[in-house]
């Protein structure tokens, strides 16, 4: 009985590998999504293109730091104890490291050292200080897809497709084969996009140049330069792939992925993130008439 | 604040005869004389089977849409009690509305010019028509295009009101205390992109998203989205509040009906500060032909009014070529430390609220 249980198994396990070694050959000839993780995939259709609709959260720490980092014990931790402390998580970037210039490394730095120090009392001087996340401002692209919050997509068979992030409820607005070049710069950028087969391709451009990639002080130029892949790679996820261009701040062009994962909760929905009134008190708090009475 | 501001909504429901010819000859065909004026104001019923579908089948309002006006919410002192006017009296309406509404005018003095130095270039001048019906309020009922009288308020919220008439006072002299008493709009939390959608002075767009079993409203106002499901799932849960509360959509034939429930009961959040814990508020969305959405909404609260009542906006489709654009607020408010910055230093110079700003 023994003996016989064995020669099952052995059957078994050469299954798993020759398996095993379709998935790595196929994936490198080239017929799985493009990340070549993932048997390939038929997303449903909608008006005749792969349906995005859904509400999608990315899992990876990447808003703490796109790149490897260790568990910290955050800021404050006399008051914020493991409330404060930072997750650990490995990096989202290619390669792992981000390819900055020289003078940018130092910049980042000195980012992180003042990520929470803010001044607005000078216009000039506005956005010199602090992470934007902190005060509340829009995050951006690529940021918003990796917070710690929620999106929703709405695809409908019109010339333009909503994202909806819960995160200061912000949104953006996908123009489809858009032709038009952006009147201004934005916080959340002119997003034209196309589809590739059964992956929406978004390039961003005319980015306000005040955003950050995470917690870490990793930022950009005005002349970032962002094109984002959503692949669908089974119902219940798809990839993310974003390609970043600066030649202001980075010696090459260098890329981001990770995982969108669809919420499945009955009657899942956005809710408000509105996060003003969180920061009305570090922003604004030295020009009240009395100091605040502490509330905790 | 929030009567400032509301006041300059109502101010900038004025007029600008150029953008609606279909409806304007709706209008002159089918002249609407009484309360049912709702109905077949803005281009009337829509003709069976011509209605755009979705592929999924549903009625099709995707777009960008824009709901400014010069007639007002509630109808003027001084107007003929007609809800509707003649070509010739709807001609001097509008005219006198726009007159006001400009700030491009040079009347009234030095003092006068600096509070305009906001200009026209700033504001949509699709505000300065009335709608092309003809209507000389966007109430459609009561038949007085008035909003009802008020109830009597509870003693609380009596002193809830007066706190904030006191906050709007010290705003209005240059001396408010703290962010936090300042308006929801001005404070950049919610501004028109909360239901009931009524004409301001800028950003009156709408863009329309759908996807099967969803509606989505991005209000041109700030960057938030109403996203609507449709597929009866009840409310949140009764402890999660919203500033724009929480949407529920269906469609009734072609129109589609959205309840709104779960407010915040921050003073101000709801319009005309009504109880959210008794507010409600019906919106109707209706495609009456290429050009134009019939928005009609209805609110109710036997706390704050009389009656329900119900007003009727037309919105125009805009030129696909004339997108919207992000409407960052919070992120560059250099206004509201100019103000707290310039009331700390009126205090040291011992300046105090005037009393006639106090006698609100």
């Amino acid at each position: 009985m023994r003996r016989r249980f064995r020669r099952a198994l052995i059957p078994a396990g050469s299954a798993a590998a020759v398996a095993l070694l379709w998935l790595v050959a196929s994936a490198r000839a080239g017929q799985a999504p493009s990340t070549g993780r993932f048997p390939a995939y038929k997303a449903p259709r909608l008006a005749g293109h792969a349906d995005l609709n859904g509400v999608w959260q990315a899992l990876v720490t990447a808003n703490w730091n796109i790149q490897d980092h260790e568990a910290q014990p955050g800021p404050h931790p006399e008051i914020m104890g493991a409330y404060g402390g930072e997750p650990p998580g490995q990096s989202v970037v290619e390669g792992g490291e981000i390819p900055y210039q020289p003078w940018a490394l130092a910049k980042r730095k000195e980012n992180f050292e003042k990520r929470m120090m803010v001044d607005v009392t000078d216009d000039k001087r506005w956005h010199d200080l602090g992470d934007p996340e902190l005060k509340c401002y829009m995050p951006g692209v690529p940021r918003a897809a990796y917070m710690p919050f929620p999106f929703q997509i709405v695809q409908g068979s019109g010339d333009y497709i909503l994202i909806a992030y819960e995160f200061t409820s912000t949104t953006r607005v996908i123009r489809m084969n858009g032709k038009a070049d952006a009147p201004a710069d934005s916080w959340m950028g002119w997003s034209r996009g196309r589809w590739d087969g059964d992956t929406l391709v978004v390039d961003v451009t005319d980015s306000r140049e005040q955003t950050w990639f995470d917690r870490a002080g990793d930022f950009h130029s005005d002349a970032l330069h962002v094109v984002e892949r959503y692949t669908p790679v089974s119902p219940y996820h798809m990839m993310y792939e974003a390609t970043i261009e600066d030649p202001k701040v980075f010696t090459r062009p260098w890329k981001i992925s990770f995982p969108l994962y669809r919420r499945m909760e009955q009657n899942v929905q956005l809710l408000e993130f509105k996060c003003v009134p969180f920061t009305e008190e570090l922003l604004f708090g030295r020009l009240r008439k009395q100091p605040r009475q502490a509330s905790r | 604040m929030r009567r400032r501001f509301m006041s300059a909504v109502a101010a900038a429901c004025v007029a600008a005869a150029v953008s609606f010819p279909a409806l304007a000859d709706q209008a002159r065909t089918t002249p609407a004389r009484n309360a049912g004026v709702s109905r077949q104001a803005a281009g009337g019923r829509p003709a069976a089977g011509s209605m755009p579908r979705t592929p999924w089948g549903d009625p099709d309002l995707q777009g960008v849409w824009n709901d400014a006006t010069s007639t007002p919410l509630a109808r003027p002192g001084g107007v003929s009690d007609k809800q509707v006017l003649t070509d010739e009296e709807a001609e001097e309406f509008q005219r006198n509305l726009a007159h006001n509404l400009t700030r491009d005018r040079r009347d009234g003095g030095p003092e006068v010019d600096v509070n305009r130095a906001y200009n026209e270039h700033w504001m949509d001048a699709r505000r300065l028509a009335i709608t092309s019906d003809h209507r000389t309020s966007l109430i459609v009922d009561p038949p007085d295009g008035r909003i009802p009288p008020l109830v009597p308020l509870s003693p609380e919220r009596q002193r809830a009101r007066a706190a904030r008439a006191d906050a709007a006072a010290r705003f209005a002299a240059g001396l408010p205390d703290n962010p936090e008493e300042m308006s929801l709009p001005v404070r950049c939390i919610i501004r028109t992109d909360s239901p009931p959608y009524l004409p301001t002075i800028y950003n009156n767009d709408f863009q329309i998203f759908q996807s099967p079993g969803y509606v989505a409203i991005a209000p041109e106002m700030i960057h938030s989205a109403r996203i609507i499901p449709l597929d009866g799932r009840p409310h949140i849960g009764p402890t999660l509040h919203q500033w724009l509360g929480d949407s529920r959509g269906r469609w009734d034939g072609n129109t589609l009906v959205v309840e709104t429930a779960n407010f915040r009961t921050d003073e101000g959040v709801i319009f005309q500060d009504a109880d959210p814990a008794t507010y409600r508020i019906t919106e109707r969305f209706t495609r009456v032909d290429a050009r134009t959405i019939r928005y009609e909404f209805t609110v109710e609260d036997p706390h704050t009014w009389t009656r329900p009542w119900t007003a009727m906006i037309p919105w125009t489709r805009i030129d696909p070529g004339e997108q919207m654009y992000e409407y960052a607020c919070h992120e560059d408010n250099y206004d509201i430390v100019h103000l707290l910055q310039g009331a700390r230093i009126r205090e040291r110079k011992g300046e105090t609220v005037p009393k006639r700003n106090r006698e609100r």
